[in-house]
């Protein structure tokens, strides 16, 4: 089937319409049972399409087949607590399900009309279970605009979507509007770029738009290289055809025919359903040539990366989508200027291009009313780190950090004390404790020395020790850093080798200044913004944690106990049986001794892997600092021997 | 690869149907019989027919041709290279730049142990550390047995499930010191068991 009319979608709407209701709360006497199974990749991990089949097997077994669709969903965010099963009507939320369960659910609700109550969330304050998603702290403060269809449609079927008014901004835009308005709709509604800079997105397609040079292209940049980011997958995998729908109406408004979405490899299952999702909408006209039987045409084909984190600076992602290296070049030419084979190319990011068909058919003046005076609409984080309820969530733009990282993210398990937040992954920074009331905006993370990034948030409690998180960053950058550039190839390498010295005792005090200095000589002469924004968190851990430097460099002391080059096992012969199953453990057979003796670790053997401490059934193994430093007397620092009263002192 | 330069011989060899030498990780040489190499060529012709006449598609040749091969030897770049008439170097670029790309042959299990910060945060170095150990090999080499290749990840994006180990394809996700042990000797007795069958 071909659609060519507004009236056409509207009759596809309403033939899903119904199940889709049902799974939005209403109550609509379908004497149907849906049963929704996330399908995102962290829940696929925990064996969820085992799930899916086991569960349709057992009710094609019971013979419910004609009143009870098993359907694929998009992630629900809650990762933490997945593979998640949600059953309508009632939005029954079962978290960690696992393959055995699947009878009793089967048995027990679906014929039973009985709720399995040991499968629901259990909220640990109020110690009672919650049967409903809207009752589960985690949602309350969210609000879902990119993420409104995850979790309530089957992304691989395109009609689910359209019963979400998907398709209907670009039906509305093709038929109705001109592209100038279009893209003036777009400027007013303040909507940024979300894929780190934060650009604003009417005026990027006002730019290529402008241009008289033909063809132009669309490109989706869903190279989310980011470690702990996972905010594009998600949108991929749960809402695929927002991103298609929206890259056809930057087509439309810039004058281009042919869109590409770069998208990584190591993404599989997004793969899969933009391969179906494209495949629907070419089938049914939403995609290809005269759409709406209009003069406008649009293609979209898949690229995929091959593991270059680079390739998400765009004008290395435009080399690699033409199957060259991905090096950066020199800016300008914009690549709305000159992009892909040196013609004019929009490039917008996959949570920037899913508010597009949001912006039109709720309008800008709604869009505009959301989040602060500077950044409109919400934003897409992962949580993840030391945080009680790792997983995707989306807020309006001016939320705060308490609120996204207690309220909803749970806080810090096992009662550390939070530390630190990193925004912006490796070219972010990490905020300290006391901004953790700032709201959440482009403008007040930058403040910060951090960035809003593509929205990658990792939680640092007491344990992590902030030089060895700047090195491990910087080990990051350094190691794809492309080498394209003097500054940055030379410079990463050696403000790494310097923070290596320091975590591993050999630091010097002069050291602290040279890091500074080469930091801002990186950040301001390298050619992209891998490199320019390389040393942020360095910079940032040394503005906020410059007291953990020091100690690690003047009394070669890790304080959070991190840095191995620091630390020390010594075993407490009070507390020691001798048992001997440290000793058993050992890789290296640095621990020895004897029946009826305590056992003892020989430092210079002592790889520091911490089996022994793990294997000891009476904590008898120390962790502690390097021996014999003793009281610091310029500083008045005490450095610890390693024992717990040292440590208590402290 | 160790020693080969003319390349070009080799693989018309291959299609002759002579057998055909590789080298392998340690300089040794592997016979592999020619008419598996030479399905192996018919398959990446099909892909290269497929996609040469598209614009840019080089890098999705090269990541076909490393499903076929397992990895991209010399000869495989060469052979591309002619094929879509784009000179050796730039393939070799190509191929040299995205960490996907191998030129190593991998063992027969490959551990994908993330290192994104998610992971690094809850215990990955610690990990990796023991993984090393306990293998005798460093990040990104193979054991001389081909059983193992240890890797490092960029973060796959299911920090939820942190530290994750991939072998191969399945996620292993939360996984400890101890988990490692068991993984490594059930993949041992298995592989004991069919190399018995073998025999």
């Amino acid at each position: 089937m071909q659609i060519k009319s507004i009236e056409e979608l509207k009759s596809l709407k309403e033939k899903h319409l119904p199940l889709i209701k049902q799974r939005l709360g209403h109550r609509n006497g379908l004497g149907l049972t849906q049963v929704l199974v996330c399908s995102g990749t962290a829940c696929t991990s925990s064996e969820s399409e085992d799930i899916r089949i086991r569960l349709e097997e057992e009710i094609q077994n019971m013979g419910l087949a004609d009143n009870v669709r098993v359907l694929k969903t998009g992630c629900f965010g809650f990762c933490e607590y997945g593979p998640i099963v949600m059953v309508h009507p009632g939005e029954i939320f079962y978290c960690r399900v696992q393959p055995k369960d699947v009878k009793e659910i089967v048995e027990t609700h679906i014929t039973g009309g009985e709720i399995v109550e040991r499968l629901l969330y259990m909220d640990k304050h109020e110690g009672k279970r919650v049967y409903s998603i809207k009752d589960i702290n985690f949602f309350k403060s969210q609000k879902r605009i990119v993420l409104r269809n995850c979790g309530v449609i089957n992304p691989e079927d395109i009609g689910e979507y359209v019963a979400r008014d998907g398709y209907f901004a670009l039906a509305d835009v093709v038929i109705n509007k001109r592209k100038e308005d279009v893209i003036e709709h777009i400027s007013k509604s303040g909507l940024r770029g979300r894929g780190g800079a934060g650009f604003l997105t009417g005026k990027k397609w006002e730019i290529t738009a402008t241009q008289d040079v033909t063809p132009k292209y669309v490109v989706c940049n869903a190279d989310e290289g980011d470690p702990g980011a996972f905010m594009d997958r998600s949108i991929l995998e749960g809402d695929p055809h927002s991103v298609l729908e929206a890259m056809a109406i930057a087509g439309y408004c810039i004058g281009a025919k042919q869109g590409y979405i770069y998208v990584r490899a190591e993404y599989p299952i997004a793969v899969k359903r933009l391969e179906i999702a494209i495949l629907q909408a070419s089938e049914m006209g939403l995609l290809g040539n005269n759409l709406f039987n209009s003069s406008f045409s649009f293609m979209i084909e898949l690229r995929f990366g091959a593991g270059a984190f680079v390739c998400g600076e765009e004008t290395s992602l435009l080399h690699s989508i033409m199957g060259q290296r991905g090096e950066p070049r020199p800016r300008p030419p914009f690549p709305a200027q000159e992009g892909l084979w040196g013609k004019p190319t929009l490039i917008n990011n996959v949570e920037t291009f899913a508010n597009v068909p949001v912006v039109l058919r709720e309008g800008w003046e709604w869009y505009s009313g959301q989040g602060t005076s500077t950044s409109k609409g919400s934003k897409v984080f992962s949580l993840a780190g030391r945080i009680k309820n790792t997983g995707l969530i989306e807020v309006p733009m001016g939320t705060s950090l308490r609120t996204v990282i207690f309220d909803i993210g749970g806080g810090i398990p096992g009662n550390k004390k939070f530390k630190a937040v990193q925004t912006g992954g490796p070219s972010g920074g990490c905020i300290p404790e006391e901004f953790l009331d700032l709201p959440i905006d482009y403008e007040s993370l930058k403040e910060t020395g951090s960035m809003m990034g593509s929205g990658g948030m990792i939680v640092m409690d007491e344990e992590n020790c902030m030089v060895d998180i700047a090195r491990f960053y910087l080990e990051f950058s350094q190691d794809e850093s492309c080498g394209r550039c003097t500054p940055c190839r030379i410079g990463t390498k050696r403000i790494l080798e310097i923070l290596k010295r320091i975590t591993e005792g050999h630091g010097e005090m002069e050291d602290l200044e040279l890091l500074e200095e080469l930091s801002y000589d990186v950040r301001d002469a390298s050619l992209c913004g891998l490199g320019q924004t390389a040393p942020n968190p360095v910079l940032s851990t040394m503005r906020y944690f410059r007291d953990e430097y020091i100690a690690h460099v003047r009394d070669k002391r890790c304080p959070a106990g991190v840095c191995k080059g620091l630390l020390h096992y010594t075993i407490d012969e009070a507390k020691c049986a001798a048992c001997g199953l440290c000793a058993k453990v050992c890789a290296v057979q640095a621990i020895t001794g004897g029946r009826g003796q305590p056992y003892r670790i020989d430092p210079e053997k002592c790889v520091k892997c911490a089996a022994c401490a793990a294997k000891c059934p009476r904590e008898a193994i120390l962790k502690g600092y390097q021996k014999g430093r003793g009281k610091n007397n310029n500083t008045g620092i005490l450095t610890g021997s390693g024992s717990t009263e040292d440590r208590a002192a402290l | 690869m160790a020693g080969d330069t003319n390349f070009t011989n080799d693989i018309e060899e291959s299609h002759k149907g002579h057998s055909y030498q590789t080298a392998d990780a340690q300089g040794g040489f592997d016979v592999i019989k020619s008419d598996e190499l030479t399905g192996k060529y018919m398959n990446l012709d099909l892909v290269i027919n497929r996609y040469a006449n598209e614009r840019g598609q080089l890098i999705r040749i090269l990541q076909k041709a490393q499903d076929i091969f397992g990895y991209l030897p010399e000869e495989v770049q060469a052979y591309i290279a002619e094929r879509t008439g784009t000179p050796v170097s730039e393939v070799h670029g190509v191929v040299t730049f995205y960490s996907l790309f191998s030129t190593e042959p991998k063992g027969k299990n490959v551990f994908n142990l993330c290192m994104g910060t998610a992971c690094y945060v809850n215990g990955a170095q610690e990990l990796m550390d023991a993984l090393k150990r306990r293998l005798n090999i460093d990040e990104g080499e193979t054991t001389p047995d081909k059983l193992f290749t240890l890797k490092s990840a960029r973060c796959i994006g299911a920090c939820g499930l942190a530290p994750v180990l991939v072998i191969n394809e399945d996620v292993h996700g939360k996984t400890s010191s101890s988990d490692i042990e068991k993984i490594i000797q059930s993949i041992r007795k298995k592989g004991e068991k069919s190399a018995n069958k073998k025999h």
